[in-house]
């Protein structure tokens, strides 16, 4: 599996680190919905097919990425930084 | 149907094993049944055959998508273990192992459990404290367990490197005696010809397509071969579990699905007669009795439901073995190959009644199911016959990551790649 860094180009994925689901929003943190904490914490959508995901360049630029890749044929759909960098524009 | 013995082989070798006996039935699927079982795997067939011999349920069929045994039953390094720290952990798993020790009797069937031992190899002081204390909670659980010094292993594992030199040397090890390996198919066969003897339907290349309901009960499944309805649907689908929950509605649920990588080297002669794990990294070892040497290692790190991992997962579990073994740097891979793991939040698996009304789940074995094989379909046939939980599966709960009430061994939280 290669993944296109939008740094670096395309490299190895050994260079890589899985930070998991992209898809999960923390509640308020003064929330005290235990449904919403356990959402969070717990529930995973885990699909065959596309899914959202980060990954950092930890062998690297060391960016955190958001990456959307296909679950069932390791196929890489989308790779941009997991958020927008200073000064450029450029977003997730 | 076939009876195996050394009457039986003599004869089918004169006769040109023409005469062969399939070991179960190919029915066709019954409008209804009282219990469906979806998943032909090692945990679906030994529910439905502990639903027939211990519940007398025999309206029963499993369903399989593909053919009987083609999931991870067939995929893993054949472990049978119960070296755990937690109380709810080493009680189940230890009953596994009794349940192991009777399998081939009660199966009539050869699964061919050999307790050569697991020799869990430590590689410093901290992780030697570590081990000893698990292996007192063993002892102290009903288990057996044994702290073996350098020299002792040496005398028992010979090609292991121990010397003062390697990049992690080994300062002692933790061996259960009782724990050992077993033939992964022969289980699935022997649980299948088992159930079928007793009435349960074996329904291969039958794939769930989605459920039946009335109002908010699941009544049935449809499948590739049309409706079939049940009172009750079990599911043991491991790393489809996402998948299968989705045709429910449920579409988020304390699970992600990843890819394990196995390999199995070319015949050697006799090499290594126990298992051996390497706790300089994570890799597990055994010798198969046709001589290749079985071993995998870590999840590749991602989601996936893809039957195949990648090379940087396969270099790193090579250069343990040869870490731990110099002398095998030269021998030639045979196979290597992947399955689909359905990992839980805290590491644990869920064998409960729900999540919806006439449905009974039986997931998140991260990659130790092969071992949990017995107990797992016996707690859960106990679960499904009684609509109540068996006390060894008690503890494998859905709720309890709502109730923050997790059986996490590691300690590595809701990360599942770590468990």
């Amino acid at each position: 599996m290669l993944i296109s860094c939008p740094h670096c180009g395309p490299r190895d994925l050994a260079e890589f680190s899985y930070q998991g689901d992209a898809t999960r929003i923390r509640p308020d943190p003064a929330s005290t919905d235990a449904k919403a904490w356990y959402g969070y914490v717990y529930a995973r959508p885990n699909p065959a097919g596309r899914h959202r995901e980060f990954w950092q360049h930890a062998g690297g630029c060391r960016a955190h990425l958001l990456v959307v890749r296909d679950t069932l044929t390791h196929e890489i759909y989308e790779v941009t930084f997991a958020r927008p960098l200073p000064g450029t524009g450029e977003t997730a | 149907m076939a009876e195996y013995s050394a009457l039986s082989l003599l004869k089918n070798a004169l006769s040109g094993n023409r005469d062969w006996k399939p070991a179960w039935r190919k029915p066709a699927p019954k409008p209804s049944y009282d219990v469906i079982i979806v998943g032909g795997g090692g945990h679906g067939l030994a529910t439905a055959y502990y639903l027939a011999a211990e519940h007398g349920i025999t309206n029963v069929a499993v369903i399989e998508k593909s053919w009987l045994g083609s999931g991870n039953i067939g995929r893993n390094t054949t472990i049978v273990r119960s070296n755990y720290l937690l109380p709810d952990s080493i009680r189940f798993y230890d009953f596994s192992v009794k349940l192991w020790e009777n399998l081939s009797h009660e199966l009539n069937y050869n699964v061919m459990f050999s307790q050569r031992g697991v020799l869990n190899l430590a590689h410093n002081p901290g992780q030697a404290d570590a081990y000893i204390r698990r292996g007192n909670a063993m002892r102290h659980g009903g288990g057996d367990a044994l702290w073996l010094t350098r020299e002792e292993i040496a005398r028992k594992v010979p090609g292991l490197d121990l010397s003062g030199s390697a990049r992690f040397p080994v300062v002692g090890g933790l061996l259960q005696q009782r724990a050992g390996t077993a033939r992964h198919d022969a289980v699935a066969w022997g649980y299948a010809r088992g159930a079928d003897r007793r009435g349960v339907d074996l329904i291969e290349n039958c794939e769930v397509t989605g459920f039946l309901r009335d109002g908010d009960r699941i009544v049935g499944v449809e499948t590739s071969r049309g409706e079939i309805r049940a009172r009750k649907v079990g599911l043991a689908v491991a790393g489809s579990t996402g998948r299968v929950l989705k045709l429910a509605g449920i579409d988020s649920f304390p699970i992600e699905s990843h890819v394990l990588q196995a390999f199995v080297s070319e015949a050697l002669k006799p090499f290594v007669d126990c298992v051996v794990t390497f706790g300089g990294g994570h890799l597990y070892m055994s010798q198969s009795d046709k001589g290749g040497l079985v071993f995998g290692g870590s999840l590749d790190y991602y989601n996936s439901y893809a039957q195949r991992g990648n090379l940087p997962t396969v270099e790193d579990v090579m250069s343990e073995i040869c870490a731990m073994f110099p002398s095998v740097a030269r021998l030639r891979l045979l196979r290597s190959w992947g399955g689909v793991m359905d990992m839980s939040m805290d590491g644990s698996p869920i064998i409960t009644k729900g999540p919806l009304p006439g449905i009974y789940l039986n997931c998140g074995w991260c990659y130790g199911g092969f071992k949990a094989t017995p107990a797992s379909g016996f707690s859960f046939a106990h679960t499904i016959a009684r609509d109540e939980p068996h006390a060894i599966n008690a503890p494998y709960t859905l709720s309890r990551f709502e109730r923050g009430a997790v059986i996490d061994e590691t300690g590595h939280g809701p990360t599942p790649k770590l468990h």
